[in-house]
């Protein structure tokens, strides 16, 4: 379901979301990112590969910002897949996690940025 | 908890409304039409819209929208509810069930031979919208605003006339399989989420989360022209886990300030989104505010709630009432359940080889003399019979259900012919095993459409002859001695005797000349090939006579009569035995055979005693007709001394069954005879004795018409 990468050079856990962010993985997702906020490392999930996302997922994002911010860590999002996208914009979150949305184009990622807040 | 679950809950419940919705149809009197029961009606197609939505099954919405559009119209006044519409409505109801079977069968998308069907039942649908009457165009317009649905408008015009909900789901819906963002998303088709607010501050750090509860909430400011029911019936699958506040727009500021002071969380940022949505304005709010922290309010809950405004009570009570009827209807349920039909067969199997197998005990008890093991076996017999019956009771059903459905047939079969014509049902607690209701539907499908097609006379004719312009089919269940009762009756023109006599003269059935009852007479209709004389001609094209209604219900051990006054009505008589297993038996001998007569139909036993040569006894001033078992079924050796006369009753016949010995009654496991045996007249089964003998069991309602048979003739 994800894969973590640590470059120790940029002090930052890189978690990579794939798949389905719902309540059937949810019980994994905690696990993973427990595991992650354990590391004394600031964290950054990449959400670009997940496919859908439900409550139980975003309730697990905000309880990881959250934790984040109680252990004065930094939690970023980056690479936002549509169906998180789609997910923030019907909650009002993006302005709550405060990272820049991308939003994907099929010619080049990049253009048609913009950050909301 | 997962996905399917929650699908099945939603088809289970879809075809509970449906049923609901077809009840209420078919109880519509298009003279006048009662609003409660256009609101069940409408209610019905919008909660299976609503759900439908929630599982994403569009096509199910989208059909459920053009209904539920003409019921709004009907709601308001400006479309007639006439028998049209209401037959129109029912094909829908029915399509709307064919979509759901076909999603409980797996087919999720849609399909587009279903399509197909669907599109004129729409187009008749459309046909409603389109009609020209003035008011109806305003009412369109805003069942085609709900169709546009999803688009959202970022910042939302600071009209103030928002609604603002409040929402705290219960942290078990997400195990129940809903997602709280499918029911904003459902909620998005019914207006403009102007503002959302994601409540977070119940979500826990994540090393004490538990990430299959729900511990979110939503402020939500929403523009929308649906009503205050409407709205909520959007959280309808939630409503008993999750707190919903939904207050109007305009309301008094206080409402807003109660909301703010009750929400837990993020009061600066619920007075900001009221503002932002222009649902209050940012003076209000201030002014509000301020005057609110100089009182001390410490109301409970519920004074706040009355207090909201004088029309709520009877909401909140309204509200609280259809919770418990939810719970208790739930309850209701859980208290049952459902067992594999197999299972249950393979039980009564079970406690039919125990029954045997408990007789053969007693007689070897019986023949070792040994009195502490003859108490023992009495006592288990005693017992086995009470686990027979209830294994037998576990397999009874109210026949209410079945009767139920000949609603709609009534209803169907009526629109037809063009004749009015309403059902009257009694007896519906009667109960019958449930594999005998299975078979009887078709027979009692047949009755019925055959009484409304022959029975019921055209309108002018029942007015000619004084009857009410409405047709009336009845349908009674009673029990009676050991057998089920079930009439279908009409009051239409009874059957014409002499048509009948004739046919059956010219048919070869009857002897010219002969003299016949008119019970005799009647009964002919059942015989096969007669299904050409004039009453029972134009079978509406199903091909099947009455001889096949009087052969499948042979086929279940019962009999079929009628009884038919010319002019004034006919009524069919289907009786059935409760039970297809197992019955309580009265076992005699006749030389070295013995029998098995099923006690039910017993009145009582008398010695015998007759002048020789005649056939029949004299029983308390009253002829007794009898047969003589020994010469029925040629049983070899002399009668003994003393012979003895069992008296059994079958529809309202007395007849005499003459035997050498009584030996008692005696639990029958029946089991069917061989098929070689099938032409075996008077023999219904057999059954195993504990001595390992075989017994026949008699078949009382054949003996009967053998007596009435050779009945002479005075």
């Amino acid at each position: 379901m994800t894969s973590e990468k640590n470059s120790a050079s940029e002090a930052a856990c890189r978690l990579r979301m794939e798949n389905e962010m719902t309540i059937y993985h949810a019980v994994e997702l905690k696990q993973t990112l427990l595991a992650a906020l354990e590391k004394p490392h600031s964290l950054e999930i990449d959400l670009s590969a997940v496919t859908e996302i439900d409550s139980a997922g975003i309730q697990l994002l905000i309880s990881a910002k959250e934790s984040a911010k109680l252990q004065r860590k930094d939690m970023h999002l980056v690479g936002h897949s549509a169906a998180v996208i789609e997910a923030f914009e019907l909650l009002k979150l993006v302005g709550y996690f405060g990272d820049p949305l991308i939003i994907p184009s099929p010619l080049q990622s990049g253009t048609g940025r913009f950050s909301s807040n | 908890m997962s996905f399917d679950h929650a699908l099945q809950t939603f088809i289970v419940e879809s075809r509970e409304l449906l049923e609901e919705m077809e009840s209420a149809l078919l109880g519509v009197d298009p003279a006048q039409v009662e609003p409660d029961t256009v609101n069940a009606i409408f209610r019905a197609a919008h909660t299976i819209k609503g759900s439908a939505g929630l599982f994403g099954l569009d096509h199910i919405v989208a059909f459920t929208h053009v209904v539920e559009g003409v019921l709004d119209a009907v709601r308001n006044g400006t479309v007639k509810l006439d028998a049209n519409l209401i037959a129109l409505l029912l094909s829908c109801r029915d399509h709307i069930e064919a979509l759901m079977n076909a999603v409980a069968a797996g087919q999720v998308d849609e399909d587009p031979a279903m399509a197909e069907q669907g599109a004129p039942l729409l187009n008749l649908l459309q046909a409603y919208f389109s009609a020209p009457k003035p008011s109806a165009g305003t009412q369109m317009v805003t069942g085609a605003e709900d169709v546009q649905s999803v688009e959202r408008i970022e910042s939302g015009s600071a009209s103030g006339d928002n609604w603002h909900i409040s929402l705290r789901f219960g942290s078990d819906v997400l195990r129940n399989g809903m997602d709280p963002m499918s029911f904003l998303r459902y909620l998005g088709t019914l207006g403009t989420i102007v503002d959302i607010l994601t409540l977070h501050g119940a979500i826990p750090a994540t090393e004490e989360i538990d990430p299959e509860a729900c511990y979110l909430g939503f402020e939500i400011a929403f523009k929308s022209s649906a009503n205050k029911a409407a709205i909520e019936s959007v959280f309808e699958f939630v409503r008993d886990d999750c707190r919903i506040r939904i207050v109007a727009p305009h309301s008094h500021i206080s409402e807003y300030i109660r909301l703010i002071q009750e929400s837990p969380d993020g009061h600066a940022r619920l007075g900001e989104i009221l503002v932002n949505a222009g649902t209050i304005t940012a003076n209000e709010l201030a002014s509000a505010l301020q005057s609110q922290s100089n009182e001390t309010p410490s109301q409970p809950l519920g004074a706040i709630l009355i207090a909201q405004g004088a029309a709520l009570p009877p909401v909140v009570e309204a509200a609280l009432a259809k919770q418990n009827q939810v719970r208790e209807a739930k309850n209701s349920e859980s208290r049952s359940i459902r067992v594999d039909a197999e299972k249950l067969d393979y039980l009564i199997n079970l406690v039919g080889e125990l029954i045997i197998t408990t007789a053969s005990a007693n007689l070897i008890a019986r023949r070792a003399k040994n009195t502490a093991l003859q108490d023992c076996t009495s006592t288990l017999s005693a017992l086995v019979e009470d686990v027979r019956d209830s294994a037998l009771q576990l397999r009874m059903v109210k026949i209410g259900a079945t009767f139920n459905r000949f609603q709609r047939v009534v209803h169907d079969v009526s629109r037809e012919l063009g004749k009015d014509i309403g059902l009257a049902t009694s007896g519906e607690d009667t109960e019958l095993d449930k594999t005998v209701v299975e078979k009887i539907t078709d027979p009692l499908t047949h009755l019925v459409r055959n009484a409304m097609d022959h029975g019921i006379e055209p309108l002018d004719v029942r007015t000619a002859r004084g009857k009410p312009a409405k047709g009336t089919i009845r349908l009674n269940a009673y029990h009676d001695s050991g057998t089920i009762v079930i009439e279908v009756g009409d009051d239409g023109g009874g059957l014409k005797r002499d048509k009948i006599l004739a046919k059956g003269i010219e048919r070869g059935l009857v002897e010219p000349g002969r003299h016949l009852s008119d019970d005799e007479i009647h009964n002919l209709i059942f015989e096969p090939g007669f299904s050409t004389a004039e009453q029972v001609t134009n079978l509406s094209g199903r091909g099947v006579g009455m001889d096949v209604v009087k052969r499948n219900i042979t086929a279940l051990r019962g009999s079929v009569g009628v009884r038919s006054v010319e002019g004034a009505g006919t009524t069919v008589t289907v009786r059935l035995p409760l039970t297809l297993a197992i019955i309580n038996g009265f076992l005699v001998e006749v030389g070295k055979s013995m029998y098995v007569v099923p006690v039910d139909m017993i009145e009582e036993c008398v010695e015998f005693s007759t002048e020789s040569g005649h056939d029949y006894a004299n029983l308390r001033g009253q002829v007794l007709p009898f047969i003589r078992l020994r010469a029925l079924f040629d049983v070899e050796g002399e009668p003994t001394r003393r012979q003895n006369i069992v008296v059994v009753k079958h529809a309202g016949q007395r007849i005499g069954l003459v035997v050498d010995t009584l030996l008692g009654e005696f639990q029958t496991v029946i089991k069917p005879l061989n098929k070689m045996f099938n032409q075996v007249k008077c023999i219904s089964g057999s059954t195993i004795l504990g001595s390992g003998h075989v017994a026949l069991i008699l078949d009382v309602p054949a003996l009967a018409q053998q007596t009435s048979e050779a009945a002479p003739t005075p």
